[in-house]
């Protein structure tokens, strides 16, 4: 089945979201939607999709015109989407989440699943996938979550299968399995638009790439073009993919952690007696799948965790059992995971963002007055220093980009004396542009000599920036290895298998 | 700048406004349904809204001329005699200012303070005992009797702040239930030798001593005192507090995102606390300002509704210290009117809680009152009472 876009508009206010977007997708096509973040690929797919009505402009199938005013006309039209954010019920099985919302009853009302059980095992058959369709959804590793997804669209007979940014939340190895699905389902006839920011994975799998930067097409090219250029074309400049990572003398260990082991509120411990250094001069990355204690062992290392256990030295100092505001102060910055929820205060300026951990120290504080113009003349240097791109530093916060939110982090954190810098996923869910400004950052960082520990679940990003990586899995280092380890063995050590050869 | 903030603070008063307008439109269908000398004329629709227009009208005549002007009060005496109720007005809004600001502080820190009328029964407690117990020099007492006052309502309000600051406790469930045992409180301590007036058997305290009441502003035929005063110095305290200092900056940060706060190393234990002491302090001095200023002695009704009254006030006033001063001068306008308007046209004081009710509900109901009047969406409007709960 063929599905053909013309000149769809679609403007919100003044901002025109899709400006006259046209797309050709092929029968047993994968097409890749590339684009920064708010380029307006989401907005193009729920409108593909019903969820967004488009101002002008036509969708085709199978060249004949169709009326896609909600979701269920899609669906019927056979288009199909797999969104970034599953739409399951944690609670239900796979089966009874596939009949939800087209629920089959026998006598009395009474719910008949066996019906989607059979579905669900030929379907499983015909495309190789192993699912029990009886497990309880929250059960199942994500990898096999976004299979029921893809299962549910293909037993209501997608032919056109949308995939949201399906492999932000996979792992390596799952990231690979479900490329090689895409593959068989597109060799079944199924074609698919493939939607996300990864260039390796589009060359790895597309048979046709669309660029879109600020709502227009800028680009039909073929799985050749190069990943720079690519890369390029996204941002509409020369991007430096590849960070200069300069060799420098390393220093001496200046955070240790022994026996550290942080447990959650119910008693169990979710990283389990680590030990690792940081040197001076040196970017330690910490990889592993989501979920492996990465996030708690983050947290830990400034105390935001309440139940921690064993030892962490800041240049030979005692940090454990410090206050928060104790640990920040006495060299550690944090970028923490959620910039929304953990980094900035939304309704707070810029200005009181950057001062958020600052606002009682001079020069902003005189007693317990708050210097107000104080505050804005640092804020405007800090603005200039970091280049953030915004209107007024008065304005809120939540105003800004994901890009210039997280450079207002950074700049905060960096503006006190710094001897480590502790960094959880700092560029998740931003733009290249964005991606290589954080990059350079922590490479300046490591290069004035201080102590980076990065947490990261992207391949690529630990693979440009660490000297040393340690793998987390189930709570535990499983090993430190040296950068020069091979993408494949790094896979394995983050799905848990143990390599000899590559440790260090 | 200047014409920023004017139009913020334009945007900030239309939706009060307009739920004010619309309570009062329904309050007046409401009089003038449940008059059975309108309804009588329903057959004539011409008589029928001749005749409750005449009854809203009389109505709200009344109200108009129990808390403004009245220009009946002048016959005899003075033409200032008239303003009488407009006195009464200000002495009953005065401790609903301060109860209303403690209810905003704790709104503006992310905590929803419903214990406001506990703290008022405390606050009242203290500044009565040192007023009628001590021999002050003037000046001096109304200072010890009113920090005495706010001190017990801080220590009050504190273990509140301090139990949800260590255990996690919701501070709704924990203000409710202190408010219940202050009201069970303030009857024991009435039966005690040490505050039952010689003499008296029904539950009342001793007077305050001369030195101990607030002083009148216009004569002894006015009820209004320097409590006002008291009143809009803590209404400008508690903004300076707020948008000045180093301490209001905490307050705000843990009230916008208190998970942001902690992580950039703001002690969100300390911010609780020290919020519901300064809220318990404000609602006490409510208490003490009501005692040393207009009622003089301790009895157990004497929290009124002040302290409940104080949420609908905070919202209202969109929980910032100036909106707070006028929703609570409005809402002693709505009491002392009432009153007047029960005596002299029959409509009873409770039509006063129905307008209450249905302003605090258009309120809450933003999008509703949007849609009445085909507004657009405004920034600033996000509902208040949705928020106080996540704390």
């Amino acid at each position: 089945m063929s599905l053909e876009l013309r000149g769809i508009t679609k403007t919100f206010g003044s901002f025109t979201a899709n400006d006259s977007i046209n797309l050709r997708v092929e029968t047993g096509q994968i097409h890749a939607i590339l684009g920064e973040n708010g380029a307006g690929k989401s907005t193009l797919m729920n409108i593909v999709y019903g969820l967004l009505k488009a101002d002008s402009g036509e969708i085709l199938v199978d060249e004949k015109i169709m009326n896609i005013s909600e979701p269920s006309d899609a669906l019927s039209a056979g288009i199909g989407m797999v969104h970034q954010h599953f739409m399951l019920i944690p609670v239900f099985t796979v089966a009874e989440n596939i009949v939800l919302g087209h629920e089959k009853t026998g006598k009395l009302g009474v719910l008949d699943i066996n019906t989607a059980r059979e579905a669900i095992l030929k379907v499983s058959k015909d495309f190789g996938f192993e699912v029990d369709p009886d497990a309880i959804v929250e059960t199942l590793p994500v990898g096999v979550q976004q299979k029921v997804e893809i299962i549910r669209a293909l037993i209501y007979e997608a032919k056109v299968l949308i995939l949201d940014e399906p492999t932000a939340v996979l792992t390596p190895q799952e990231t690979d399995e479900l490329l090689k699905t895409m593959q068989e389902l597109k060799s079944k006839g199924t074609s698919i638009i493939f939607i996300t920011h990864k260039l390796r994975e589009v060359r790895a799998v597309a048979d046709q790439i669309t660029i879109i930067r600020r709502g227009k097409v800028i680009a039909a090219v073929s799985p050749q073009t190069t990943e720079g250029e690519l890369a390029s074309m996204m941002v509409g400049r020369a991007v430096d993919l590849a960070p200069v990572k300069h060799k420098h003398s390393i220093g001496d260990p200046i955070l240790v952690a022994t026996d550290l082991t942080v447990r959650d509120a119910l008693g169990t411990a979710v990283v389990k007696k680590v030990n690792f250094h940081v040197n001076a001069g040196e970017v330690l990355a910490v990889a592993g799948v989501q979920g492996n204690g990465q996030s708690e062992l983050a947290r830990a290392i400034i105390n935001l965790e309440e139940h921690i256990e064993g030892s962490i030295k800041l240049d030979g100092r005692e940090m454990r059992g410090e206050s928060i505001y104790g640990s920040l102060h006495a060299g550690i910055a944090f970028i923490p995971e959620s910039r929304e929820l953990d980094g900035l205060v939304g309704s707070f300026s810029i200005a009181e963002n950057l001062i958020l951990d600052l606002h009682d120290q001079a020069p902003y504080a005189k007693g317990i007055n708050l210097s107000a113009g104080v505050v804005l003349a640092e804020a405007e240097k800090r603005v200039t220093e970091f280049d953030i791109r915004l209107q007024s530093v008065s304005d809120a916060v939540s105003t800004l980009s994901g890009g210039n939110k997280q450079k207002v982090v950074i700049a905060r954190e960096l503006s006190r004396p710094v001897k480590v810098l502790v960094a959880s996923q700092p560029t998740r869910g931003l733009d290249v542009g964005s991606i290589e400004f954080v990059h350079e950052r922590i490479l300046a960082e490591r290069d004035a000599g201080r102590g980076v520990i990065l947490f990261s679940t992207e391949l690529d990003e630990v693979m440009a920036l660490a000297d040393r990586i340690a793998v987390m899995y189930r709570g535990e280092i499983l090993e430190i290895v040296d950068s020069n380890v091979t993408r494949e063995e790094l896979g394995l050590l983050m799905a848990g298998v143990v390599n000899k050869k590559a440790s260090a | 700048m200047m014409r920023n903030s004017l139009s913020k603070f334009g945007q900030g008063i239309k939706l009060p406004g307009l739920s004010f307008l619309l309570a009062f439109t329904l309050t007046g269908l409401i009089i003038a349904i449940s008059d059975a000398k309108v309804l009588a004329k329903i057959s004539s629709p011409f008589e029928f809204i001749k005749s409750a227009g005449a009854a809203v009208g009389n109505a709200y005549l009344a109200l108009f001329q129990g808390s403004v002007f009245d220009v009946n009060l002048t016959k005899g005496h003075s033409f200032l005699q008239g303003f009488y109720p407009l006195s009464e007005t200000i002495v009953t809004a005065t401790p609903l200012i301060l109860t209303g600001l403690s209810v905003a502080l704790a709104f503006k820190s992310g905590l929803f303070n419903i214990g406001a009328q506990g703290q008022f029964i405390f606050g009242a407690i203290g500044a009565s005992y040192v007023g009628f117990h001590f021999q002050l020099p003037i000046g001096i007492h109304i200072l010890a009797a009113a920090f005495a006052g706010a001190l017990c309502a801080a220590i009050w309000g504190g273990i509140v702040g301090l139990l949800k600051a260590k255990t996690g406790a919701h501070e709704v469930i924990l203000t409710i239930m202190m408010n219940y045992i202050a009201s069970y409180f303030i009857l024991w301590i009435l039966k005690t030798k040490q505050f039952l007036r010689p003499g008296r058997i029904d539950p009342i305290a001793p007077e305050v001593n001369e030195n101990a009441r607030l002083p009148l502003l216009a004569g002894d035929n006015f009820r209004i005192n320097i409590g006002i005063f008291i009143a809009l110095g803590a209404a400008l305290f508690v903004w300076w507090l707020l948008t000045k200092t180093t301490v209001g900056f905490k307050f705000r940060a843990v009230g916008a995102n208190s998970q942001a706060a902690r992580t950039a190393g703001i002690s969100v234990p300390f911010v609780i606390t020290s919020t519901m002491m300064i809220c318990g302090a404000l609602a006490g001095l409510g208490g003490a300002v009501h005692v040393l200023g207009s009622e003089h002695a301790l009895n157990a009704d004497i929290a009124g509704s002040f302290g409940f009254d104080a949420i609908t006030v905070a919202l209202l006033g969109r929980a910032q210290p100036l909106g707070t001063v006028f929703a609570a001068l409005l809402f002693g306008a709505l009491h002392a009117g009432g009153r007047t308007m029960q005596s002299s046209t029959g409509v009873p004081l409770d039509i006063v809680l129905v307008t209450q009710a249905l302003i605090v509900l258009f309120i809450a109901a933003p999008t509703f009152v949007r849609y009445i009047f085909r507004l657009k969406k405004l920034n600033s409007s996000a509902s208040l009472t949705s928020k106080g709960w996540n704390g």
